[in-house]
């Protein structure tokens, strides 16, 4: 069985209507830890001996986070300039987060057909947070695509959030038991994909593979 | 009845009128009862003799005031004082009787009068120095509790001198005024027994009085632990303030009455009575019910005195009498002086302590009418020595004037202990070293600063040493001593000073002494800011203000709130709050009252509609502040991730 560690991060909570419900989701299983980063260093002063504590005791680290200008709100990178020492994350000796599994759990205002080429952001998810992927790597740790939900501004109005929650809580099961393929989703645009992928006759399957990349 | 309501009225106005002028003019009330005692009494002559019979009922204050003291000194407290009072208070009534009796017999007086004299006049005045003591706030500082110390101890020294004076009489005078004056006498003598008619000690042996006594004493201290409690409730449940004031006075009347009974000091019941029901928590009712009578009734006291000065006596040999009273008062500041020294009292307190207790008191009248009375002092010396009490006493708030206006402000410029000699110059000087300026100093150390560090209370600046903490003795605001702490070539001065006035002082010497330097601030409040930035400092920190936005946090986080959340909108609130503070400090005027400045006024009130609005959830500038950031953009618009 994996422990996973989600990194929570959403400095104005009050108004999250995704992320919120995706920190309580994932508080309530029992196999995961929550450590919601703006609650315990609100004046951001982060207790590294603490995080890297909590870092060894897990196998899978994930960072919760809505995705502000193409990347993390600024916590989640104070945290990797904390915390991912030398001698402790990467470098010779370095080397206590080797093979963990790490990925970003994102929502985006965007809709997804402006995270291409040719849309208005150009660049796809994957692609801007190419500094997590390299960062993971380094650490030698094994990076996966982002899980993504795109136009999150709508979601709440469309109703999509508790499907979301739900596809959430099973990516996290399935990380826990070792179900999910960690090869074939290394390769996905985002992890959504892998999600979908099995029941080859759902309807989302059609849509999801228009995501693949090129 | 005509004849009581013209008295009282008389009274009443007199002191109306004398002591608020005399609080105003700074003489305190003590003095203002006593000129107003003396106006209607010898000057314009309104009231006569009764005003005698009118002190011994007055002198109950005197009891009911120690009632008072002991309800605010806990068990413990009078334990710990248990050195103090035995050692300080019984050398100062030795050695001051020693002395006065020894000056009477070198004058040529018989030594059994010399020594009475020397008893009475040892005795000093409870009512006028605990009163004084009160108002002044000084009953709490070392000297404060010493010179109590010095007046329990003599209270109860009463008892034993009265024990003894008859056994003092002089024969020859027996016969010369016997019958003479007997009317007056046996008046007085009804003060110090309480008037009362029989004695539950009279006929025992000598160990039935020792019994009897201490029964008495544990029925006190029993009855107030364990009975004042549910009578204190059942009379609370009755809902009736009068009756909790009715049982106040009853418990003060009945344990004098009971005291007097056993033939101890009714003052010394009530104070034991009061320590007892200190830790009650009917405490505050209790006092609080007491304390009109106490006053009134030790205001009058006052009065009588005054009222009782006879000026034929003293004006038909002013000098002697003169030199008397000043005799009395240097001989018992000698004493009390050399006390101080062996008591090791600091300074200034010891002046305090030797000034405040110099006079003679009102259980000198007691003692001194019980003397005439029993043939120890004849009747011409007896009206001399009432006058050399009373005036005595009349000076005593001259000499806590004297004290005030003189001696605490020598000993705050330091003149009391020479200054430390400064060994070494620093870049950063920070003056005080209360709460604030420890703080400052000890971030600086841990970042291997040293800062000169002065404070001009002497205790601090040794205990700080014995935690290897460095600080020199002297006062900051003082030129000398900052030139020498090397203010010149400073970088940087803390004024950590708890004072107003003097720290806007500081700032504009060091800022004109040297331009360059930086000045951080210790500020009160507001107003204290804008006199500090005014007077040139850099930085102005208000000492409650980040605390208070701490507490503010703690308050919202419990109510529930996100910790970030907390964060920013005490980082609003604070950024509102200085925002103000700047804005007001534009149109702050030095010298003008803020309410008379309608500018000020104007800003003051448009910056608090501003809050009020933001906390009724109002759409604001300061709401806007705290919610800027990490907002979506508006549903149609484009995104921005």
């Amino acid at each position: 069985m994996k422990k996973i560690l989600v990194l929570f991060a959403h400095p104005a909570q009050e108004r999250s209507q995704v992320n919120v419900e995706l920190a309580k989701a994932a508080k309530k299983l029992s196999f995961v830890t929550l450590v919601d980063l703006y609650a315990e260093y609100p004046t951001g002063f982060i207790d590294v001996d603490l995080e890297q504590k909590r870092l060894l005791k897990h196998d899978v680290i994930i960072f919760l986070h809505p995705f502000y200008w193409y990347s993390t709100p600024p916590i989640l990178k104070l945290w990797q300039d904390m915390v991912l020492e030398y001698g402790f994350a990467y470098g010779a000796e370095g080397t206590k987060l080797k093979n963990k599994i790490f990925f970003s759990t994102l929502s985006a205002g965007g809709p997804q057909k402006a995270y291409t080429d040719k849309g208005y952001n150009h660049f796809t998810i994957r692609q801007l947070l190419a500094p997590l992927e390299q960062t993971a790597l380094l650490c030698g740790m094994k990076y996966l695509p982002p899980f993504v939900l795109y136009s999150a501004l709508k979601a709440y109005d469309k109703n999509l959030i508790a499907g979301h929650v739900e596809n959430w809580s099973n990516v996290l099961e399935a990380l826990k038991e070792e179900r999910l393929p960690i090869g074939p989703a290394c390769k996905l645009e985002t992890l959504n994909e892998a999600i979908y992928k099995p029941s080859k006759s759902n309807s989302t399957q059609s849509h999801s593979t228009k995501r693949k990349r090129a | 009845m005509g004849g009581f309501l013209f008295q009282a009225f008389i009274y009443l106005t007199a002191a109306v009128i004398a002591v608020p002028i005399a609080r105003r003019l700074g003489l305190g009330s003590v003095l203002g009862y006593l000129i107003a005692g003396i106006i209607i009494g010898p000057v314009i002559g309104l009231v006569g003799t009764e005003t005698q019979d009118l002190q011994h009922f007055a002198e109950f204050g005197v009891v009911m005031m120690l009632f008072v003291v002991g309800l605010e000194l806990e068990p413990h407290l009078l334990w710990e004082m248990r050195h103090r009072l035995l050692g300080l208070g019984g050398l100062q009534v030795l050695l001051t009787t020693s002395a006065i009796a020894g000056i009477g017999i070198l004058l040529g007086y018989d030594w059994r009068s010399s020594l009475a004299a020397g008893l009475l006049l040892a005795i000093s005045s409870t009512a006028i120095v605990l009163q004084t003591l009160n108002e002044k706030a000084l009953m709490k500082s070392d000297g404060g509790q010493a010179s109590f110390s010095v007046l329990l101890f003599q209270d109860i020294a009463v008892i034993p001198m009265l024990a003894l004076i008859p056994l003092l009489a002089i024969p020859e005078l027996m016969g010369n005024i016997a019958g003479q004056g007997a009317a007056i006498i046996a008046g007085e003598q009804g003060a110090n027994t309480g008037h009362a008619t029989f004695s539950l000690v009279d006929g025992l042996p000598s160990w039935g009085v020792a019994l009897v006594t201490f029964g008495s004493i544990a029925a006190v201290i029993l009855g107030g632990h364990y009975l004042s409690r549910p009578l204190f409730r059942f009379i609370a449940e009755s809902k009736l303030r009068e009756m909790f004031t009715a049982a106040a006075l009853l418990l003060v009347i009945g344990i004098s009455l009971l005291m007097t009974m056993v033939g101890l000091s009714p003052a010394l019941g009530t104070f034991l009575a009061g320590v007892v029901l200190a830790n009650s928590e009917y405490r505050h009712e209790l006092e609080s019910s007491i304390d009109p009578f106490k006053g009134l009734l030790l205001g009058l006291f006052f009065i009588t005195v005054g009222a009782g000065m006879n000026f034929e006596v003293l004006f038909g040999d002013f000098g002697t009498i003169i030199s008397m009273v000043l005799g009395v008062i240097a001989v018992k500041a000698c004493v009390l002086y050399l006390l101080s020294k062996i008591f090791k009292l600091p300074k200034p307190d010891n002046l305090l302590f030797t000034l405040g207790l110099a006079q003679a008191g009102e259980f000198g009248f007691v003692l001194l009418s019980f003397c005439t009375q029993n043939y120890v002092i004849d009747e011409e010396t007896g009206k001399i020595l009432l006058l050399v009490v009373a005036l005595s006493m009349l000076l005593t708030p001259a000499l806590f004037i004297f004290y005030d206006s003189v001696i605490s402000r020598i000993s705050l410029l330091g003149n009391e202990r020479d200054a430390d000699e400064i060994d070494e110059k620093g870049t950063v000087i920070i003056a005080g070293l209360g709460r604030f300026g420890q703080v400052v100093n000890r971030m600086l150390l841990a970042h291997g600063t040293r800062a000169v560090v002065l404070d001009n209370r002497a205790d601090v600046v040794d205990g700080l040493k014995t935690f290897g903490i460095k600080g020199f003795y002297g006062d900051a605001t003082r030129p000398d001593l900052l030139h020498s702490a090397g203010l010149g070539d400073a970088v940087m001065i803390v004024i950590a000073i708890d004072d107003r006035e003097r720290s806007v002082e500081l700032v504009r010497h060091a800022r004109r002494d040297n331009p360059k330097i930086h000045i951080i601030a210790r500020a009160f409040d507001r107003l204290h800011v804008y006199q500090l930035y005014k007077a040139g400092a850099d930085d102005i920190v208000r000492e409650m203000f980040d605390s208070s936005v701490r507490a503010g946090k703690y308050a919202l986080l419990k109510l529930g709130q996100h910790p970030f959340e907390v964060e920013k909108a005490a980082n609003a609130f604070v950024e509102h709050d200085r925002d103000t503070l700047r804005q007001l400090a534009s149109v702050w005027q030095d010298g003008v009252s803020v309410f008379d400045n309608p500018e000020y006024v104007d800003a003051t009130k448009a910056r608090n509609k501003l809050m009020d609005d933001a906390m009724k959830g109002l759409k604001t500038e300061l709401h806007d502040s705290a919610e800027r950031g990490w907002t979506p953009p508006p549903k149609k618009g484009r995104t921005k991730g």
